[in-house]
């Protein structure tokens, strides 16, 4: 048997309010300019994989990868600092993967491999219309593990997969379609209920007896027969983060799980359904290893930390809808692979080192230690979840940014070391000297279809 | 350490430069030929009679081969150099070396650099292969770092700094409109520089030098014929470099109101040259005003101003064209701009006419010592050149 040992959520600092859209109320979740599925995937697996917890296999889940091709768990269990033994599978092609995702990684704990699974999109709709007001940027992800370590026991599980035109994009395309919805709904709904029932006789649970239905997919009007097919009370329904979030594609039905697994008790019985071409639904059972083993940045905290005046106009021009004047300043140029493959821990995982003689340390890792000059006898150390404060800063109005100015700061780490780096998530004016911050893995810009992923600081969230 | 100096060994015997600004209609090429030409003239000399060449530039060119083909030299050493701002000194200072070892006996030291062919803003650097991780910090936007942190440390408070940095920048354009080679010849009000719009913390645009193209050059030889070639030559009295260990990027301990590379250079330089009291000593300097701050800081860092106190002498007028120990009296980068290769020639070239009182409505009455200085970096990572001349 297998479960849900670990998890941790993200959502980005930024919220498009339906109003400045003209698409009525409430406000969607907006991944950063410097952000994309990776890097928030990246944020979420923080929290799940802290303290060095193992996993043999990665699987990440999106609609809108980084890369084409170009395998996009290799920069995830690079950032992570996960051995290279790993196993990687990439799952896409609809908004279900994410819940499908951590079904599989459940087989795989049942099967002897813990599993790290990452579901993360950002979710782009064209202007004007339902997805890009609807939509929500966000990521979740799980470790799954054998039931005996599992903060959340998987006690049943059953799928659909059916054929319909309801969402779809070709390769090519930036923007998704969608039918008709009325059509979907009534040819879904059977099916969805058909799964959520499967999944609760394989559990030997009863409706009435669960603590959490999470109900989740392309399209809500499909789903909301299910409560009362179901024999559900409306307090049962898990809130689907509309007003605040936005549905987050793959990530959602992970996103409002790990909403509900904040404030479970031990004993609390939950039913995930996830409808996009067919459904998958999951029950699952919470166990007393819960408390102590919760993330400290809980998906309501994330929700909370947050700055919701952006412009739509800035909104489409971090998405690159809209064209825009660059600055009189070249270009960022792709960086190069040898450097980047030699300098991975540094670039990716943001391991630095400290000197074993006297104690400094170095960011980037150095061979000659800048204090006593001691050659190569330096220990690798991440900084990366290492506390650090403001020890002088600007504001930057001339350096390239999506997001001018850029405020640019020496952080000084507790227990020695500094480093030169950008802030994000941050506003300018509210920046001082002594300022705590953490570091946070972004997407600095995309060069001649490189992207170029690094670590900034941001103030805590 | 042993920086045994040649004080007094070798001298400068003649010296060119061309106006500074945008030469549209000119190219790295033609600023060489220009300041070459000047520069040959000023020596009474013909080019055969130059044994070595080095060139410094930053990015306009590469190669001995872009001075000895845009000037024909036939077969002879020509040596390319880089050194970031300091570029232009490092010319002198290897060439002044290779006559002081009695490799050669006659050379000149060229700078030059083309900027406005860019099209961009500000200074672009350009990066070799790298991982992506290097800082997207603009020098503005470094040098900027320093002026809260002075303030922090010696409580001056914001608005009186802004007045001091403001002053220093009216005082360069000052001097740089009594100079016809400057980029900017204007004088600019205080309230306009306080104004300007911001590009990077306290600074605004009046705050940065401007971005200009350049060239300038000088003929160098062993002090004993000098004379054979100019009745008033100028003595080399300390040549000194320092480039850090960028401790200032890794360590806590580092603070933002000092360079320690300009310290060490120009201690060494004092002691090379025998300066006890620098302040006292030095009749004039020109130093690496890039951003405002930065001749505020350095003014402490060379020992013309106690730590702490350069703020007050800005203000008191001491730095100032008629003040007790001018400094920048042709502009500056401030009004001549950077083109980075010629930058430390320049510098040397005001001192040039200056020793030899031909700086007309500039000229400082009997200067006895005067300093240049070049920078290049940020703060806590950069290298930084000292020299010190004299008329006899």
């Amino acid at each position: 048997m297998a479960g849900i040992v670990r998890y941790g959520s993200y959502v980005p600092y930024f919220r498009l309010s339906r109003a400045a859209m003209g698409a009525g109320k409430g406000e969607r979740a907006v991944a950063s300019y410097d952000e994309d599925s990776v890097s928030m995937a990246v944020e979420a697996a923080r929290d799940a994989v802290r303290g060095d917890v193992a996993v043999d296999t990665v699987l990440f889940a999106s609609t809108s990868p980084a890369y084409a091709e170009k395998l996009d768990t290799a920069t995830i269990q690079a950032a992570l600092d996960l051995p290279e033994t790993v196993s990687s599978v990439e799952l896409g092609g609809s908004s279900r993967m994410g819940l499908a995702a951590l079904l599989l990684g459940l087989d795989l704990a049942a099967a002897g491999r813990r599993t790290l699974v990452c579901a993360s999109d950002v979710i782009v709709g064209a202007p004007g219309g339902p997805r890009e007001s609807q939509g929500g940027d966000g990521a979740v992800a799980f470790v799954t593990g054998n039931h005996r370590e599992a903060i959340a026991r998987m006690l049943g599980r059953a799928s659909a997969t059916l054929e319909i035109l309801d969402v779809w994009r070709l390769p090519e395309e930036r923007f998704p379609k969608q039918w008709e919805e009325r059509f979907t709904a009534d040819t879904m709904a059977p099916a969805i209920t058909d799964t959520a029932r499967r999944a609760l006789r394989a559990a030997g649970v009863e409706a009435s007896a669960l603590a959490t239905v999470i109900l989740d997919g392309t399209n809500p009007r499909s789903m909301a027969g299910l409560p009362k097919a179901l024999g559900l009370r409306p307090e049962q329904v898990a809130d689907p983060l509309a007003a605040t979030v936005g549905r987050t594609g793959v990530a959602h039905a992970g996103l409002l799980l790990a909403r509900v697994l904040d404030r479970a008790k031990p004993g609390d019985r939950i039913l995930v359904v996830c409808e996009a071409d067919g459904a998958d639904a999951l029950v699952l059972e919470v166990t007393d290893a819960i408390e102590g083993m919760r993330p400290v940045r809980k998906v309501d905290r994330w929700i909370a930390s947050k700055r919701n005046e952006l412009a739509y106009n800035t909104y489409l021009k971090w998405r690159g809808i809209l064209p825009f004047e660059p600055p009189r300043r070249p270009d960022p140029e792709r960086p190069a692979a040898p450097p980047m493959r030699r300098h991975e821990r540094w670039k990716l995982a943001f391991v630095g080192s400290r000197c074993l003689e006297c104690q400094t340390g170095h960011l980037p890792p150095q061979r000659v230690c800048v204090k006593c000059g001691a050659v190569d006898r330096m220990r690798d150390e991440r900084f990366a979840d290492t506390s650090c404060r403001v020890a002088t800063y600007t504001l930057d109005h001339l350096a390239y940014s999506l997001q001018p100015p850029v405020v640019a700061a020496f952080v000084d780490y507790e227990g020695g070391g500094r480093f030169s780096c950008e802030l994000t998530d941050v506003e300018p004016a509210r920046v001082a000297i002594g300022d705590h911050l953490e570091m946070t893995f972004r997407r600095l810009f995309t060069a001649q279809g490189v992207h170029n992923y690094f670590w900034k600081a941001r103030p805590g969230r | 350490m042993a920086s045994n100096g040649i004080k007094d060994r070798v001298a400068i015997v003649g010296m060119g430069c061309t106006p500074f600004g945008e030469h549209w209609d000119k190219g790295p090429e033609d600023l060489l030929v220009d300041a070459a030409t000047e520069t040959y003239r000023s020596a009474g000399i013909d080019p055969a009679q130059v044994d070595a060449y080095w060139l410094g530039t930053m990015a306009s060119g590469f190669s001995g081969l872009m001075l000895s083909e845009a000037l024909k030299i036939p077969y002879k050493p020509v040596t390319r150099l880089e050194n970031m701002c300091a570029t232009g000194s490092e010319a002198i200072r290897n060439a002044a070396y290779a006559v002081a070892c009695g490799a050669y006996d006659l050379v000149m030291a060229i700078g030059v650099e083309k900027l406005k062919d860019s099209g961009y803003s500000g200074l672009v650097g350009a990066n070799p292969p790298n991982d992506g991780t290097l800082s997207n910090m603009t020098a503005p936007a470094t040098f900027s770092l320093l002026a809260p942190a002075y303030a922090k440390k010696y409580g001056v408070e914001e608005d009186t700094l802004k007045q001091v940095l403001a002053r220093i920048a009216w005082k360069n354009h000052k001097n740089g409109a009594k100079n016809p080679k400057a980029q900017f010849r204007k004088e600019v009000p205080i309230e306009t520089i306080c104004k300007s719009p911001p590009v990077a913390g306290m600074l605004g645009i009046f705050d940065c030098s401007g971005v200009s193209d350049g060239s300038a050059a000088a003929i160098l030889c062993r002090a004993e014929d000098a004379h054979r070639y100019a009745k008033h030559p100028i003595f080399i009295k300390a040549l000194s470099f320092a480039a850090g260990p960028a401790e200032g990027y890794y360590s806590q301990d580092y603070d933002f109101t000092t360079f320690p590379e300009v310290v060490a250079s120009s201690r060494d330089a004092y002691r090379q040259a025998g300066v006890k009291d620098p302040r006292a000593e030095i009749s004039m300097a020109e130093v690496h005003d890039c951003f405002t701050p930065t001749e505020l800081v350095l003014m402490e860092d060379m020992g013309f101003s106690p730590r702490g106190q350069a703020w007050r002498d800005v203000l008191d007028g001491r730095f100032d064209g008629e003040g007790p120990q001018p400094v920048n009296p042709d502009g500056g980068l401030k009004s001549f701009g950077h083109p980075i290769g010629a930058s430390g020639l320049r510098m040397m070239y005001e001192m040039w006419l200056q020793l030899r009182g031909e700086a007309g409505p500039r000229q400082i009455a009997q200067p006895k010592l005067g300093l240049t200085h070049n920078l290049g970096g940020a703060p806590g990572r950069c290298v930084s050149f000292v020299s010190i001349v004299g008329a006899a």
